[in-house]
Parts: structure tokens; C-alpha cells; sequence
């Protein structure tokens, strides 16, 4: 969960969890997160990740060429077996305003170098944002002792030269309009959305605000294969979330955003700042469910979560690691025959496209999930030595650790219009939101909290809230007995609404 | 212009008489910090004047450095060594509600002055010169530490994580990986307000994780143990290597023999320590003035209100010697006490930030935090605490019919508008006529923040303290936390398992 960013959404949620082993936070680029909790995909990254578009800020781009050249030389006079360095700068912009009246203007640039050096079979990985040139030879020599620490690992090696890309697509992921909104216009975009969002309805009480937010990046992937890659791209997106009060004294929130690589694809302010008082209202006087064994049918935006759980288990260190209950199944059946999912990491202005993976390999599509059986594991060159597989170019990032990750992981449409997937049901529970971390990749148990409606004779009819819903992932996914056509690309892991046949459901 | 003040007075504070005598000197790095020369009080002075030379309310300046090690260790290889270091400063505007915000990452004073205008633009009023005299604030001492992880040898490192590896696989032969690591970092925070008031702090930390999985013929499960705080190696003798390792092996081979927890409302038993996570969702959260002040907390107005049973006393305490969540001060310079939230089941405050507590006219306070230089603060939680009551533990589980008894959890979540908050169970046990039985498999646990503390009917007399592994998220920011508390019965909680009964 700890890096899902989508676009900013301020939601309230907030979680404590135990932490991971994650050092070095100078992350360069990554840090441009227009981002916040409403966790719209996992995969999101609003940061700069393709070929550097038309005439993107040229002076910039040699400089940061010429630092990664300057990296991957010093390394080699270091004595190193291989070294990876990806430079990169951002620009970001972040208003937000509530009740009419501006709350925050942030603006910063950042810069940063990550490398990844090998020495006698030994890796260390380390980062700065001192771009100097002294500097950069200092943190060099600083990483490249680190790595005495480490232990030999014959698998560590990066591809070779010939496994590298050595061309690759334009994939249209930077508008040169984004880093033209400057705080005024960004200021009256949010103001719009949220006073759409108070003047939709009486019942809209209080706003936690909207906020817009952009990005751009540019950055350079070099390593001592010869590989040299650059990549650009830009994000934004405009959030807003609206409060109704309930009779019981209760509050309900409603989130909405809208976010792209290009300005153009935004939904307009209005639209937005309807939805989330749609969403807050829709809330309104939510009460348990009995508890039982039901058919539920996820909304799009919880369907794409439970596709998010999903992903997390084909990753390649995940399958190594048996942090996954995926870990033996490749060639069987883990869903319905309802369900295809492939890996795209090639669709223009895909929020989740790159035209080369993170170790500057070549990238493809891929069926991960065809009718239900597990066709591929996402492999980046590590993982795949371990299971002792061909590597699929899924690495992500550049200059640190590499691990698989999906590019825009899609579960394709169905026939099935959104009001078909009611048809039937007696008794059920329609899901629109869920909350916690309750998802044991390990044993794929799944039980998390949800919000949504109750199901009568085919309809919605009154709204329910503080229940959880149980079941073991595999068995739910096999459970899929119908998927929707309502399919869309705003976000890097997508899915439509699909119906599972029946979930453990505990209220009252 | 502003003026600036005898730079002497605040090197004074770090290696002179008084409370900040305990900070060590040869511990300091930041170029930042006091008695180094690098940034002085003329270039601090000119920096808040360029910051509000459009007008605000005040302005504030937050220097880091944070230097960070980290070795991860998979099924007993160390796969990679990582560390870095990162620096920078945030300047913030602030002008009633409103804030503006930049930052540099560096101290080059060019790009320190950009910053400083980027973040004034906020203000509209039109400034007044105020000239800024810079004076230190002393800072308590609450986790002084002679010998700070991150400049342990690498090798040593390594050496604490082969002991967890090795104790974890000695427990059973069921036990078929072990993966460990260990995080430590060494960071130095500089504030600086517009009043003139500097404060400097270094905070140690430590985090150590071991992770199991066990199989048997039909099953593989997973187990984990970690801790740490603001602690250096004297961490080891409170909770050692091998106590990790054997504790995720523990779990793991419990959990191989677990069955479908139940589903439906029943009473619940937290166990004392970790069930804090209840109090940081179900409470914390919506506590935290921001919501308050915007009206979007379910808690909102309702001070001085029974929200939870008699007995019930809950604080946010930044106090507490080393652990994970304590803080000498605030990320904006102000030093914090114990707040007291909830006393006796009745609604007694918020925490606050600055911005929050001038909203509401409070004089002090003390949970402003940020994730780093790059962000703006707001109010967080710092430990946040369940008073112990009268109850014998073994009483509480005996006066349990049919129920679950709930150990450990990896998670949990809050929606702060209606309440409703979720943990994520990862160690559970039935319990049947007023005895732990059959362990259970993971399973969420939701319940609505007032309405579930009203059912906490026995409160045990066992407080303990959360060994230092939680990390709480807020808008995207993440900082690390404590939690603690007795064994308490929630009469009524809704166990999100897959049994029906």
C-alpha cells in the first residue's frame, strides 16, 4: 500500500501499518507525487516515464545526460562488475482550497541520482540529490565500499548488452501544456469542482476541499552495458471531497478525481465536484447488513482493487519470496473463464506505460490471465533466474533494487452493461468502497471493509456500511460469474464492474 | 531588513549546562546545525524576511538531514545494502488558514532565497520588514543514545540479522524461509520561526524485522516479528535478534494450524500492546484537530461528550523514553507534553498544530509533524496510549462466553467522517466458554469509533507498550508512530471472518 499514488485526493483515510525495509528516501523523480491516499491505482506514478517528447526543456535533458554519463564513467574507473544509474528532475505544482478560500500553493523542483552498483557479485544501491560533479564521485565511492557488506549473488548480474532495448516507441506521455499551469489557474480549477460539489445538493455540509495538483519529469536510465534511455512525462489531476451530515450525527464522505497524463483528458471541474457530492450523499443513512453468504457485485473502482491484490501476487519477487498464493499455480486455473488479464505497457498516454523497463530491457504486452488460466508471472532479470524463467522486462524504476512491477494491468471488458450484473440477485451487496489491509498474500485469504448497497430483487435499494466482506481470493475469483463493459483507462490498473457469486458477508 | 542575533547563544544550548547538554556534539552532521557557521543567524533572519516580504501571519524554516542505512537479508543471503543521504529545507507562509510552500534541497543560500519567494507568494497583505532576532529554544532529552545504529559496522549489522535468521530456523523443521532486515537512520532537524525561536533536535532511529514462512504438507503461511524505536544497539538487550526470529516462526507455525475465524458481532478481547492500532484508528485520527477544524470529523464539536465507556482515558504521549513515536519537538519547534484525549470516557481535546491551535485558541501545540522537508506539517499522533485499568487479563478472557481473542495485526485503516474504522488481524484465538481455543485464520475487524468504544466493559491492569513498528499515513505522508495498551473486552465488535455459526 505504502506506494500507491494516484492522483491527490485529500481522503481522510489514514493507516498505520508495520513498515517495510525501505532506505535511502532521497527517491529523485518519484517524489513528484501529486498524489495522496485515494489510491486510485497502485501504479499510478504521475512521474515522468518514457521517451522524452518533442522539445522538452532540452537544456535540462543534456544535463542530466551528461551526469549519467559522467556516473557510469566514474563507476567503471571505480572497478565496479556493473553499475545502473537513473538522473532525474521534476517539477511539481499543488494547490488546494476549501470553502472557496486557497489553503495551500506548494511548488518545488527536485533532482536526484540513484545508482545500483555490483562489485565482486556484491550490490549496494544508494541515492542523492546533489548533482555535482564532486559529489557525485564521492557518493559513488561511498556506495560502491556499501557494497563490501553485501554477499556474492551470481544472479545479481544486469542483462547484457544484448538483452538491452535499443530502440522503442513513442508512447505520448508528456503534454507540453502541464507545466503551463500556474498556481491562479490551477487555484480556479479546484475552487469550480468544489463549489459544484456544495452546490449540488443542500445535504452537502462541509468540504475537505479540492485540490489540483501537476507534475513533469524528466530522466535518464544509463548503465555500464552501454544502455542509455531517456524518459518524460507529465501528470495531473484535480480531486475534490465533499461531507453530508447524516441524522444519526454521522458524516459521510465522497471522493472524486480525475487525472491524466494530458490536460486535455481531464474530466471537467464541474463533473468532478458533482460526483463527489453524489458519492458523499449516496452514503446517507448507511446501516449494517445481516451477516450471511451473498452474491456481491464490485463497482469498477472496487473491482480495480481487488485486481490490485491480484497483481501484487504474479510479481516476480512476491512469487519467489511465496508472498504469494500464486507461487505453484502458473499454467492452472486461478479465475473464471469470465476473466482475461494482460499487461500493456505500451499504450499511449497509458498512465502506466514505459517504453523500456527498468533495467532497460524491452517491454511487450502480455497475457497474464487467459480465460482464467495464469499464462505468465511478471519477471524482472533477478526474479526470473530465481524461478529459473525467462525475465518478461517488467522491472520497474531504475538505479535501485529492481523488482517486477505491472505497467497498466487490465482485466478486459465483458458483454455484460453495469445493471445486468444485478439481474437475479435476491439478496446481495452491491460494493463501491472497501477499506483496511486485510489480504494475506501468502494463503490469498481476503477480508476487508466495505461500503456499497444492499441488493434487493435486482435493485439497489438502501445503502449499508460497517460490514466486512470475506473470502479466500482464489476462490472469488473463480466465483466471477459475470464482467461488465464499463472499462476505462483512467487509471494504471484497471477493471470493470464484475459479479462474484457468492462472499462471506459479516454485519449485524 | 531583519537583524539577526548573537549566533553564540545557540551553540551555547548544545554543548553547555542545561537540557540540551545531553545532545551530543560529535553526533552533529548537519551542516545545518548550530556551531557549525554554515547557516548562520544573519542568513536564518534574512531567510524568514524574504519569506514574508509580501505579508503572512508568520513564516517558519525546516532544515533536515537525515542519513539512513538499510540491509536486507533473504533466505540468510544478503541480497543488498542500501543508505543515502538527504538534505534539504522547507519554508513555509502561513496567512490565516492559508499556506504557501516551497522547498530546496540543498543549503545553498541562492536557492534557500528562491525557496523563501516561491513560499511568499501565498501572502497578499503586503509585508511590514519585522526584524527577527534568533534565539534557541531548549529542547528536552527523551531518547538520548551513545551509540546510534546507522554507524554500527555493516558487518555487525549483518551479524544481528544471521542471529534472527538462524533462532527462526531452529524453531521447526516447518520453517522454509527466513527473510530479515534491518533500518536505521540518523537525522537532525533545525526549525526556525518568524518569532526568532530556533530549535534543534537529533533523532535516532532503529527498525528490525523478521519475516517467516512455515509449510506442512497442505500449507504455507507466513509470520512476522519487528520492533525498534529511537534507540540505539542498547535495542538488542530489551528485545533481541533471536526473540524476533523465534516470535515470526511462532506465528507462522500457529497460523498453519488456524481455521476460519468466525463472521458476525461478537465480543471481542484486544490483547495488551499491539491493539493500540484500535485507539490510533477507532480515536486518533479523528482527534486530530485539522478534521476538527474543518468540520469533516465524525468527533467534531464534541468536546466534553462521553464518547467511549468509564474508564476508558486516552493519550497521546511524545514523551516516552526511545520509542518509535516520540518526538523532543515538533516539526514545528514547539515541544509537546501528554495530551489527554479522552479522560474517563469524556472527549477532552484535540491535537493540534500551530495552525489548528489558533483556530481554536489554544496557547500551545506541539503534534505539528511532517514526513520530510518536502511537505507541509499537520497535526499526527505521537504514542498514543490506553491508561491501564483494574482488571486481572486471565478475568477478561474467562468472562467471555463465545468470542475472539485478538494478538496481533498488520494494519488498519479509518474512514474519519463516519468513523468506521477497520484492523487487520494476523494472530487470533477463539475463545470458548472463557478459554483460548482454536487459533484463527486472519480477519478483519470493523467497528465504528464511539459506538465500539462504548462497549469496553473490562479494562486490565497489564499496560504495555507496542514494540516500535507502526508507520502512520496521512494525505500521503508517512510517520513513524507508538501505540500501547492494557487487555481490554469490547462487548460487541464485528469479526469479518469466513464461519458462519
Amino acid at each position: 500500500m505504502s506506494d500507491a499514488r494516484g492522483p491527490r485526493a485529500k481522503t481522510k483515510s489514514a493507516k498505520a501499518k508495520p513498515v517495510k525495509a525501505k532506505a535511502a528516501k532521497a527517491k529523485p523523480v518519484a517524489k513528484a507525487k501529486p498524489v495522496a491516499k485515494a489510491k486510485p491505482a497502485a501504479k499510478a506514478k504521475p512521474v515522468a516515464k518514457a521517451k522524452p517528447a518533442k522539445a522538452a526543456a532540452s537544456s535540462g535533458r543534456e544535463r542530466l545526460l551528461a551526469v549519467a554519463e559522467h556516473a557510469i564513467e566514474h563507476a567503471r574507473r571505480l572497478g565496479v562488475d556493473a553499475a545502473e544509474v537513473s538522473v532525474a528532475t521534476g517539477h511539481e505544482l499543488e494547490v488546494s482550497v476549501r470553502q472557496g478560500a486557497v489553503e495551500l500553493v506548494k511548488e518545488a523542483g527536485s533532482s536526484g541520482l540513484s545508482v545500483r552498483v555490483i562489485r565482486d557479485g556484491r550490490v549496494a544501491t544508494s541515492s542523492t540529490t546533489d548533482l555535482g560533479r564532486a559529489a557525485v564521485e564521492a557518493f559513488l565511492a561511498r556506495a560502491v565500499e556499501m557494497a563490501e557488506v553485501s554477499e556474492s549473488d551470481p544472479l545479481a548480474a544486469p542483462p547484457g548488452r544484448r538483452e538491452l532495448a535499443t530502440t522503442w516507441p513513442e508512447l505520448d506521455l508528456f503534454d507540453e501544456r502541464t507545466s503551463r499551469i500556474d498556481a491562479e489557474e490551477a487555484i480556479a480549477l479546484a475552487r469550480t469542482a468544489e463549489a459544484a460539489a456544495l452546490e449540488a445538493d443542500k445535504r452537502i455540509t462541509a468540504s475537505e476541499g479540492a485540490s489540483f495538483g501537476r507534475s513533469s519529469g524528466h530522466s535518464v536510465l544509463a548503465n555500464t552495458a552501454g544502455f542509455v534511455g531517456e524518459r518524460a512525462g507529465t501528470y495531473q489531476s484535480l480531486a475534490v471531497q465533499a461531507v453530508a451530515d447524516d441524522e444519526g450525527g454521522k458524516k459521510r464522505n465522497g471522493v472524486y478525481w480525475t487525472g491524466g497524463r494530458f490536460f486535455s483528458e481531464l474530466e471537467s471541474p464541474t463533473a468532478v465536484g458533482r460526483e463527489a457530492a453524489v458519492r458523499a450523499l449516496r452514503q446517507l443513512g448507511a446501516t449494517k447488513m445481516d451477516t450471511g453468504v451473498f452474491p456481491v457485485v464490485f463497482d469498477k473502482d472496487a473491482a480495480r482493487s481487488i485486481l490490485g491484490l491480484l497483481a501484487g501476487c504474479i510479481l516476480g519477487d512476491s512469487v519467489y519470496r511465496e508472498r504469494s498464493y500464486l507461487a505453484r499455480k502458473l499454467g492452472q486455473s486461478v479465475a473464471s473463464k469470465h476473466v482475461t488479464i494482460v499487461d500493456d505497457p505500451l499504450i499511449p498516454r497509458g498512465p502506466g506505460s514505459r517504453a523500456f523497463d527498468g533495467e532497460g530491457r524491452p517491454v511487450r504486452k502480455l497475457l497474464v490471465v487467459e480465460r482464467g488460466k495464469l499464462q505468465t508471472f511478471l519477471l524482472d532479470t533477478y526474479s526470473a533466474r530465481k524461478l529459473g524463467a525467462k525475465p518478461t522486462g517488467s522491472a520497474a524504476g531504475g538505479g535501485g533494487i529492481p523488482h517486477a512491477s505491472t505497467s497498466n494491468f487490465v482485466l478486459q471488458a465483458g458483454k455484460w452493461r453495469p445493471a445486468q450484473l444485478l439481474e437475479g440477485i435476491e439478496r446481495g451487496l452491491y460494493v463501491h468502497r472497501m477499506m483496511g489491509f486485510g489480504f494475506d498474500a501468502t494463503t490469498g485469504n481476503f477480508s476487508r471493509g466495505a461500503e456499497g448497497f444492499l441488493i434487493e430483487n435486482g435493485e439497489l435499494t438502501v445503502p449499508v456500511g460497517e460490514i466486512t466482506i470475506s473470502r479466500n481470493l482464489d476462490e472469488l475469483l473463480k466465483g466471477i460469474d459475470r464482467v461488465a463493459d464499463d472499462l476505462d483507462h483512467r487509471t494504471a490498473t484497471t477493471s470493470p464492474s464484475f459479479r462474484v457469486d457468492a462472499m462471506t458477508i459479516a454485519g449485524a | 531588513m531583519a537583524r539577526a542575533g548573537a549566533s553564540a547563544s545557540r551553540s551555547a544550548s548544545i554543548g553547555g549546562p542545561g537540557k540540551g547538554a545531553v545532545l551530543r556534539a560529535e553526533a552533529i552532521e548537519a551542516p545545518f546545525a548550530p556551531g557549525r557557521g554554515l547557516v548562520d543567524d544573519a542568513l536564518l533572519a534574512k531567510l524568514i524576511g524574504v519569506a514574508l516580504e509580501r505579508g503572512g501571519d508568520f513564516a517558519d524554516l525546516f532544515f533536515e538531514y537525515r542519513r539512513s542505512s538499510a540491509i536486507a537479508m533473504e533466505d540468510g543471503r544478503v541480497r543488498n545494502v542500501s543508505g543515502g543521504i538527504d538534505m534539504g529545507v522547507g519554508v513555509r507562509v502561513v496567512q490565516g488558514e492559508a499556506v504557501g510552500y516551497a522547498f530546496a534541497e540543498s543549503i545553498d543560500p541562492e536557492e534557500m532565497i528562491r525557496a523563501a519567494q516561491t513560499a511568499s507568494r501565498i501572502a497578499q497583505g503586503g509585508g511590514k520588514a519585522q526584524a527577527v532576532r534568533v534565539r534557541t529554544r531548549d529542547v528536552p532529552s527523551r531518547y538520548p543514545v551513545h551509540r546510534e545504529v546507522v554507524d554500527v559496522a555493516g558487518i555487525d549489522k549483518v551479524e544481528l540479522l544471521r542471529r534472527a535468521d538462524a533462532a527462526a530456523r531452529k524453531v521447526s523443521k516447518k520453517i522454509a524461509r527466513v527473510d530479515a532486515s534491518i533500518v536505521s537512520v540518523h537525522k537532525e532537524i533545525l526549525v526556525v520561526d518568524s518569532h526568532g525561536w530556533v530549535s534543534y533536535d537529533q533523532q535516532p532511529m532503529v527498525r528490525f524485522g523478521a519475516s517467516v514462512i512455515a509449510r506442512n504438507r497442505t500449507r504455507t503461511e507466513s509470520g512476522n516479528s519487528g520492533g525498534g524505536g529511537r534507540l540505539g544497539l542498547s535495542y538488542f538487550e530489551r528485545v533481541s535478534p533471536e526473540e524476533h526470529g523465534r516470535e515470526a516462526a511462532r506465528v507462522a507455525l500457529v497460523n498453519l494450524d488456524s481455521r476460519p475465524a468466525p463472521a458476525g458481532s461478537m465480543p471481542v478481547v484486544l490483547a495488551a500492546g499491539d491493539s493500540g492500532i484500535l485507539l490510533h484508528e477507532a480515536v486518533g485520527h479523528g482527534l486530530e484537530a485539522d478534521f476538527n477544524r474543518k468540520r469533516t470529523s465524525n468527533y467534531t464539536d464534541r468536546i466534553g461528550e462521553r464518547v467511549a465507556s468509564p474508564g476508558v482515558t486516552v493519550i497521546d504521549d511524545p514523551t516516552l523514553p526511545g520509542s518509535r513515536g516520540s518526538i523532543d519537538v515538533d516539526d514545528e519547534g514547539v515541544t509537546g507534553d501528554a495530551e489527554v484525549l479522552i479522560e474517563d470516557g469524556i472527549l477532552r481535546g484535540y491535537m493540534h498544530d500551530r495552525i489548528s491551535a489558533r483556530f481554536f485558541g489554544r496557547k500551545r501545540s506541539g503534534s505539528g509533524r511532517r514526513e520530510s522537508f518536502r511537505d507541509v506539517p499537520m497535526p499526527r499522533m505521537t504514542n498514543t496510549l490506553m491508561s491501564a485499568g483494574q482488571d486481572d487479563p486471565e478475568d477478561i478472557i474467562r468472562s467471555v462466553k463465545r468470542g475472539v481473542f485478538a494478538k496481533k495485526f498488520s494494519g488498519g485503516q479509518v474512514n474519519i467522517s463516519n468513523g468506521d474504522f477497520v484492523f487487520s488481524l494476523t494472530e487470533g484465538y477463539l475463545i470458548e466458554d472463557g478459554k483460548l481455543t482454536a487459533p484463527l485464520r486472519g480477519a478483519n475487524l470493523i467497528g465504528n469509533g464511539p459506538e465500539a468504544l462504548t462497549t469496553v466493559s473490562m479494562i486490565g491492569n497489564d499496560f504495555t507498550l507496542s514494540d516500535g513498528m507502526w508507520t502512520c499515513g496521512k494525505d500521503g505522508q508517512s510517520v513513524p508512530v507508538g501505540v500501547g495498551m492494557p487487555t481490554i473486552k469490547l462487548d460487541r465488535l464485528t469479526v469479518g471472518g469466513t464461519a458462519l455459526t
